[in-house]
């Protein structure tokens, strides 16, 4: 009796995967904003990662983002972004999934506690890979720019959670 | 798996943890606030830069002597520019030149990084003694 349902939600995660994915090479076609500050990004991806969290659970917001991170590291990036993406990503799928449990705030603030997070996470891993605790200074710039994107993916993340129906995977 | 999500509101129907946001996004603000303004008002200028490399000190210059430093490593070449008592990294072989993009640095503290080289050229204040404060 599960079986049917489990191959839906399988494919129905794939598909999203996939979406993440090409999220992530949208994200990499557009140009930097500021060349001086590297990281500052929209997290589009994160789009896909929190309509999972409030639609299907952490554990599925969890998996889509490993694989999207895994497939968009060997295609785009290195072994040191891997680490950089890695940490960022652990980081905001756990302060969003906590904060999601305290359901205390709306998805925006969930959002955008998840992108400053993710760069925190990016930081914290630069500083240990680099040896220099000075790049701890960029987290300013980072924590302003990661509340406007959050913000943006947490408004556009809650209309695709009330506007999106996926009774057909389920 | 429930596809009901009553608990989430748009933006404009302002929910009830519209008020826990606001206390959410105001703490955030003037952790930033508080953080950006210290970095601005306790970083004196620095008189020395140093240059490490994979995290190893590399080299130690002077700010008030104008120079040109090549810093050749196995990974590319970055060229060191210190010049009317700031640093400035002016090429560098790696691809997307970050670091010679980066505005030149004199306070103590600021640093530019180049993550392909593995290259980090920080501000220092070798003097010891604190920015001027009233006292």
């Amino acid at each position: 009796m599960n079986k049917k349902s489990n191959v839906k939600r399988l494919t129905f995660l794939g598909l999203c995967a996939t979406v993440a994915l090409l999220l992530s090479y949208v994200e990499f076609l557009l140009p930097p904003l500021f060349v001086a500050v590297p990281g500052i990004k929209l997290g589009l991806p994160n789009l896909i990662i929190i309509f999972l969290l409030y639609r299907l659970g952490w554990r599925a917001a969890v998996t889509v983002s490993m694989i999207r991170l895994l497939i968009s590291s060997i295609l785009f990036g290195s072994a040191m972004t891997f680490a950089y993406s890695l940490a960022g990503a652990v980081l905001s799928l756990l302060v969003m999934g906590l904060l999601k449990k305290t359901d205390l705030f709306s998805m925006t603030v969930v959002s955008i506690a998840g992108g400053v997070s993710h760069n925190l996470g990016q930081i914290l891993v630069a500083m240990l890979l680099l040896n220099t605790p000075q790049i701890v200074y960029y987290m300013i710039v980072l924590a302003v720019t990661g509340t406007i994107s959050g913000c943006f993916i947490g408004l556009c993340g809650a209309l695709l959670v009330k506007r999106v129906s996926i009774d057909r995977f389920n | 798996m429930s596809t009901e999500n009553k608990n989430v509101t748009l933006p404009h129907q302002h929910g009830k943890k519209f008020k826990n946001d606001l206390i959410f996004l105001a703490v955030l603000l003037s952790v930033i606030l508080v953080a950006g303004l210290g970095v601005l008002l306790f970083r004196g200028a620095g008189d020395s830069v140093t240059v490490t490399v994979d995290g190893k000190l590399w080299a130690e210059y002077p700010l008030n002597e104008d120079r040109e430093i090549e810093i050749k490593t196995e990974r590319g070449v970055n060229l060191l520019v210190i010049k009317d008592g700031k640093a400035e990294i002016v090429r560098a072989s790696c691809p997307d030149g970050i670091c010679s993009d980066h505005r030149p640095i004199n306070r103590d503290g600021e640093s530019i990084i180049c993550l392909p080289n593995k290259v980090v050229v920080t501000v220092r204040a070798t003097r010891g003694d604190a920015p001027d404060v009233i006292s």
